[in-house]
């Protein structure tokens, strides 16, 4: 059976202004513990590949400079 | 990205201890402690920075036995009747003895209690009989404190590996295990002379009723991959049937009222305002009444805090909206809903496996030691019931340090290699179809089927229906489940766990045929608690290949319970006045 991709709007949002991951920062993607987080091959940045959230918060307490926001999934809003 | 690679190394340790979370980072620190000399590994499928379920931390201790406050006796006893009698209770008394030490050990981490200005802990009351709830100002930094420590013992640790399979000597004792990196799918085989599994709750096998599928009350790394290694390595799990069910705010994961608002005058009301439970500790008991309320025509169920006063109020916001789930406040941001202007609608969780919070886990002693020789649980998934963060602390302390001692004086068991390469076979099958359903949507069914059917209140027939058709949903992780990459590999070994446990969720429910523990084994087919057949643990495994439950006598109790404390769990329900 072939596949489909659903689209989805992702709890985490990186602003590309302030994130470093291009000069080698990992932490947000290192310490995700649902391991959603990659950085992205096109922008160096860092980005929600995987709509699977804990909301949680690792990620924007630890990113240090403030790049990460977790927003609540739309879901539960 | 998460490209697939074929790949396989070996490595061997005295003490293997798997889920970095709470109870093994401590259990890991404590083996290597007890015997400097020995190799300890920490393995952790996320990051033990910042993963189970304190990833953001915690805000106080729910079952703190403090001198001067309550006596492990006191605790023994009231954690016996919350459990309607169902309890061994030596693992229970020894962990009412020596938390202290742990809060202690856990002040010189640097993790701060609540002190009274004479500089005692201050202790709350929210349970029933006694006074064990102690705030934790800095609560946030546990993770933290913790790491801090695993660095200077100088731990071997290693992230995201998932373990998958426990590997077995010819006796049947433990052997190692089998681990798969979840970012490249290459294999590591831990052999081990003593294994400590920490992997936390089956947080993930109800669905949430938002239907956002990690949106659960457990950390959804919980996935329950700690029952399934267990269960397959033929190790004994003990009421399974006994559910955990958790009262939560409506559509958002955070817990309500009980540890942190209570103790400030909050409380769970009813939509006219009014108190309908004597106490608001999570027992069996509480969640029926919980359970019962919502459906009446007196629902839903609130949070009420409009009554305090603005200062009390922004002191429990400041602590339920900055530690253990701090999106809490985005919630009610984007709710516009405000504790001081109305009461906050809540719900019950989904189901899921916990001894932390309700008895469901895999069974231990007062050693932590499981059915299987070498093999250690601790944590959520350790039958020790309702233990709780301190609980996975002081269990994951006693696991290290028996685990230190028995890889002491062991060998190595041989290891199978055709184990091993069946195991390979196993995982790796979802990544050799070209065509197939993706493992989100098997789980999604999964776990929808656990609602369906097997969410209480429980009815045979349900049960049965469920079973069937979580059968063909196996069937169709067997053969038709593909995985395209390595995370998706990895949520698809999750999968395969998830349906483990709610096979064993539905079988263990069916076996007691009897109602027990309030809401968490409520089957209105059997309604009575039948003490005559039914006063005893079931105990759940793997024989032959099949599932098989038993009864097991409750040990004899150390604490002595009269007869008329034995029901005090049960008057939960607030009588109405004349």
């Amino acid at each position: 059976m072939p596949l489909a991709t659903s689209q989805t709007s992702v709890p985490v949002v990186v602003d590309e202004e302030k994130c470093i991951a291009d000069k080698g920062c990992t932490v947000c993607v290192d310490i995700c513990p649902l391991d959603v987080l990659r950085i992205s091959e096109m922008t160096g940045k860092a980005y929600m590949a995987y709509d699977e959230c804990w909301y949680c918060m690792p990620c924007e307490a630890d990113c240090p400079t403030g790049a990460v926001k977790v927003n609540i999934p739309y879901l539960l809003r | 990205m998460d490209d697939l690679v074929d790949g396989l190394s070996e490595v061997s340790c005295d003490v293997l201890v798997i889920g970095g979370g709470t109870a093994g980072p401590m259990a890991a620190l404590k083996a290597k402690m007890k015997d400097p000399k020995a190799t300890v590994i920490l393995l952790e499928k996320a990051n033990v920075k910042r993963s189970g379920a304190i990833s953001m931390g915690m805000d106080g201790l729910n079952n703190a036995v403090i001198p001067g406050y309550a006596t492990p006796e006191q605790y023994t006893k009231e954690i016996t009747i919350a459990n309607d009698g169902i309890v061994d209770q030596k693992p229970v008394y020894k962990y009412a003895e020596r938390c202290y030490s742990i809060i202690e050990e856990l002040d010189n981490f640097g993790i701060r209690f609540l002190k009274n200005e004479n500089g005692d802990f201050a202790v709350k009351k929210v349970h029933h009989i006694g006074t064990y709830v102690l705030p934790m100002p800095n609560g946030d930094t546990v993770k933290k404190a913790l790491y801090r420590q695993l660095r200077r013992a100088r731990l071997l640790i290693s992230n995201r590996y998932m373990a998958t399979r426990l590997l077995t000597g010819r006796d049947g004792q433990v052997a190692g295990a089998i681990a798969v990196n979840t970012r490249t799918a290459e294999f590591l085989v831990v052999k081990a002379k003593a294994v400590i599994l920490c992997m936390g709750a089956a947080g993930r096998l109800g669905l949430p009723t938002s239907g956002y599928m990690f949106g659960t009350y457990e950390n959804a790394a919980n996935s329950g991959d700690g029952y399934a290694m267990a269960y397959h390595a033929g190790a004994a799990l003990a009421n399974l049937e006994c559910f955990q069910i958790n009262p939560l705010i409506k559509d958002y994961n955070g817990p309500a009222c009980a540890y942190v608002a209570g103790p400030f005058g909050a409380y769970t009301a009813n939509n006219t305002g009014s108190r309908f439970i004597e106490c608001d500790y999570w027992s069996g008991q509480m969640m029926l009444e919980f359970y019962n309320e919502l459906q009446s025509g007196k629902g839903p169920v609130f949070l009420k805090l409009n009554h305090l006063h603005e200062k009390t109020v922004a002191e429990i916001e400041k602590t339920l909206h900055n530690v253990e789930r701090p999106t809490r406040g985005l919630f009610h941001e984007g709710r516009g809903t405000d504790y001081r202007n109305e009461m906050i609608e809540m719900h019950i969780s989904e189901i899921g496996l916990c001894s932390g919070h309700s008895a469901s886990g895999v069974f231990v002693d007062e050693f932590a030691r499981t059915t299987v020789p070498g093999l250690y649980a601790a944590g959520d998934m350790a039958s020790v019931p309702h233990n709780y963060m301190l609980g996975a602390f002081t269990n994951g302390s006693v696991a290290g340090e028996d685990a230190a001692e028995y890889a002491g004086s062991t060998d190595f068991a041989d290891i199978d290699a055709g184990e091993i390469e069946k195991e390979k076979a196993r995982v790796l099958a979802p990544t050799k179809r070209n065509d197939g359903i993706p493992p989100n949507q098997i789980e999604y069914k999964a776990r929808r089927l656990v609602n369906d059917y097997l969410q209480p209140p429980k009815v045979t027939r349900k049960f049965e229906l469920g079973q069937r058709r979580l059968a063909e949903v196996r069937d169709d992780m067997q053969n038709q489940m593909i995985a395209r990459n390595s995370h998706e590999l990895m949520r698809a070994l999750e999968t395969a766990s998830i349906l483990d446990c709610a096979d064993m969720a539905a079988h263990a429910s069916l076996y007691r045929t009897e109602s027990r523990w309030g809401l968490y084994h409520l089957r209105t087919d059997y309604p009575e608690k039948n003490n005559d057949d039914w006063f005893c643990h079931t105990l759940l495994r793997k024989k032959d290949g099949r599932m098989v439950s038993e009864k097991r006598e409750v040990q004899p109790y150390i604490v002595p319970i009269a007869d008329d404390e034995k029901d005090l769990y049960d008057k939960q329900r607030i009588r109405a006045t004349a």
